[in-house]
């Protein structure tokens, strides 16, 4: 017999099921915590509240033509250079980077020598203050993870109240991505003397850039 | 990892006379316990969830054969490879076969307690495969060559000055004058040095806390990165997970969630959590060629149908220990295996056999804080307990314990015989009283060296309760 066989005839034995038997009823929905369960503005509210005390920090812009100075602004205020890798994120590629003549931008997927990078989140959720990223071509899973500062642009009209409302969004689209991520604030570790500090092995700073205008339909 | 559980009461004896383990094991109590405190506070829905995990996992459980199937078809619907695996023996030869498949010289592997449970890192290095431990607390471990404390927080019973010492004599590269005296100075050494390897690595080696029927993902909940970087940048992820890990629905997962980092360190939710569902899609995105899962059962459906089912809803929090009156006074180590606290004295005697392991359920004073602060709503007292009851069935207590239980039953069953006998006792005890100590006591020696025993009342409860109606 296979392991696999083995273990599932064990299985049955153990909860006492006879082949063929249907599964019993699933238990009620868990209750979702009223927290979350708001909208418009308030919900906005709830979001950047949530992620600044997991130490994220949120900035809010009109529309993506304001991005380049808000990015220019974040890297002179933590004093690194202004150079920033961004996805291949279509989003990005009509941004009017020229209008910040010292921003060096270059595309794609950064390397173990990018400091700073530019990406975009599928989601936010305002329960919890986390990001949500899906892994594909114009974002992938380590642009997250790599950089020492990480700079996700954030759609208004991505935030979602809950966790359960972000689970939601995600099943819409079928199948999930290789890796989901749900980001809260900085990489941080307690693991020496229970005394947390940031930038473990991700990023040690998280800039969540909010922009208003939703995305072109 | 070898079985050192038997020498419970020696480890014990030596952790309670450690001054940098007694500190270590002060900052959890407040680091920890005070943070879940306040965590749960801010959550009025938080005994509702508990209730509502406690069902989705029995539920899972009640119907383990369906849920496990559901996930395997989904996950190799999307491209992940699952292997199943007796024991230990079987994942450790399949996790080989996976490296010499990539011909595989290092593998950079996140925290997993299944890991440790099966020694799989002397096997691979026996078999010529570099591990690196990527978790902070699991890389200190690594080069100190120590076993973990605690379920969380490996290393937590090394102090910072250790760590330093443990830096300065490993990293033989770096500059021997550099400064290394505030913890940021260490995490961010760590970081230099485990950058380049995660890099290096041909295959990636993550444990799970839980695995989703509904999509065929597993999932990582951390706070460092080290997983997510361990798996995406090598060319194979492998994940290593066990049979009970499984969860219906992306709602479920949303629940659970909401549970373990409040129950563990009293955040709202841990820095990441990621859903891995196969492999890469596109060379684009980049992540790993291929994605296999280890599905590990070693002894665990021999739980189901007993009352030790009810342990598979651990979701490994690390609550239990953290609450611990016993666990906060010796440590992890103590406990002499994998797992620690009240849920390694229910795991440990159920995974390597209660003769081995016979000291773990009666190291407790039932004082049910692990129970009353359990996610999950292990009852770990009445599990130990039923260790205990097997313990003296199966006749492996040393023949003066099994006599003393004995005579005890047979005198507490006899109602009048009890009351004059303890009548007496009481008589003599307070003749050995002075000032109301007790300082020495017949046949209870061992007891009376370290404390005093307080003298008894004049008279017992039942005849002052007698007295009162």
């Amino acid at each position: 017999m296979s392991a696999r066989d083995d273990i599932l005839a064990k299985v049955r034995a153990g909860i006492g099921r006879k082949p063929g038997t249907d599964r019993g009823p699933r238990p009620v929905p868990a209750p979702i915590p009223a927290r979350g369960q708001v909208e418009g503005e308030a919900r906005l509210v709830l979001f950047t509240k949530q992620a600044e005390a997991v130490a994220a920090t949120v900035v809010r812009i009109p529309d993506m033509a304001a991005l380049p100075a808000a990015v220019s602004n974040y890297l002179a205020g933590q004093n690194l250079p202004a150079a920033i890798m961004a996805t291949a994120d279509t989003d990005f590629d009509t941004v009017p980077w020229n209008t910040q003549a010292m921003l060096e931008i270059t595309r794609g997927t950064p390397g173990i020598a990018d400091q700073v990078c530019l990406a975009q989140a599928a989601a936010g959720i305002a329960e919890t203050g986390s990001l949500v990223m899906t892994a594909n071509a114009d974002n992938p899973h380590m642009a997250s993870f790599v950089p020492e500062t990480a700079v996700v642009v954030l759609r208004a009209s991505r935030i979602e109240g809950t966790l359960d409302d972000a689970m939601a969004r995600l099943r819409v689209t079928g199948d999930l991505p290789r890796a989901v991520s749900l980001i809260s604030g900085p990489s941080r570790t307690g693991d020496i003397a229970l005394k947390i500090e940031l930038g473990a092995h991700g990023p040690r700073r998280v800039h969540i850039v909010i922009v208003d205008e939703p995305e072109a339909a | 990892m070898q079985v050192n559980s038997s020498a419970f009461k020696e480890i014990a004896h030596k952790a309670l006379h450690d001054d940098q383990l007694q500190e270590a094991l002060g900052l959890l109590r407040t680091n920890f316990g005070d943070a879940r405190a306040t965590a749960v506070e801010r959550l009025p829905e938080f005994g509702a969830l508990r209730n509502a995990g406690r069902d989705i996992r029995n539920h899972t459980l009640e119907n383990l054969d369906h849920y496990l199937e559901a996930w395997e078809a989904k996950a190799t619907e999307q491209g992940a490879i699952v292997h199943w695996a007796r024991d230990g023996e079987e994942a450790r030869r399949i996790i080989l076969g996976l490296c010499r498949s990539v011909d595989a010289k290092l593998m950079a592997k996140s925290k997993t307690m299944i890991s440790e449970e099966i020694a799989l890192n002397p096997f691979l290095e026996d078999e010529g495969i570099e591990v690196i431990e990527t978790d902070l607390g699991e890389y200190i471990l690594q080069l100190a060559d120590e076993p973990p404390s605690h379920v969380i927080g490996p290393a937590i019973h090394k102090t910072k000055e250790q760590v330093a010492d443990l830096f300065r004599d490993s990293h033989a590269a770096l500059d021997p004058a550099r400064r290394l005296v505030e913890i940021s100075d260490m995490v961010g050494e760590a970081r230099q040095v485990l950058r380049e390897r995660y890099f290096e690595a041909d295959v990636g080696l993550t444990g799970t806390n839980f695995l989703i029927a509904e999509t065929g993902s597993s999932v990582i909940v951390t706070n460092e990165g080290n997983g997510d970087l361990s798996q995406g940048l090598a060319k194979m992820h492998i994940v290593l997970a066990t049979i009970d890990k499984v969860i219906p629905t992306l709602n479920d997962l949303a629940t659970v969630l909401r549970l373990l980092a409040r129950s563990a360190t009293g955040q709202e939710m841990a820095a990441y959590t990621t859903l891995s569902t196969g492999p890469r899609r596109t060379d684009a995105e980049g992540g790993p060629e291929s994605c296999h899962v280890v599905i590990l059962d070693n002894g665990r459906t021999g739980w189901l149908g007993t009352p030790f089912q009810e342990a598979l809803r651990c979701v490994r929090c690390g609550a239990c220990m953290n609450h611990c009156p016993v666990y906060g006074a010796v440590g992890g180590h103590a406990y002499g295996w994998v797992y620690p606290g009240p849920i390694g004295a229910v795991l440990t005697p159920a995974l390597v056999g209660i003769e081995r392991a016979r000291h773990l359920p009666n190291a407790s004073t039932f004082c049910g804080r692990c129970e009353s602060v359990c996610p999950m709503r292990i009852p770990l007292p009445k599990l130990m307990r039923e260790w205990r009851r097997q313990e003296f069935e199966s006749k492996i207590q040393p023949l003066r314990q099994r006599f003393g239980l004995a005579f005890w039953r047979w005198l507490a069953q006899r109602p009048v015989l009890y009351r004059w006998a303890t009548a007496i006792a009481v008589h003599g005890m307070r003749l050995l009283a002075r000032d109301g100590r007790i300082r020495r006591l017949p046949l209870a020696g061992a007891w009376t060296s370290v404390r005093d025993m307080p003298a008894p009342a004049r008279r017992s409860f039942q005849s002052q309760w007698k007295g009162r109606k």
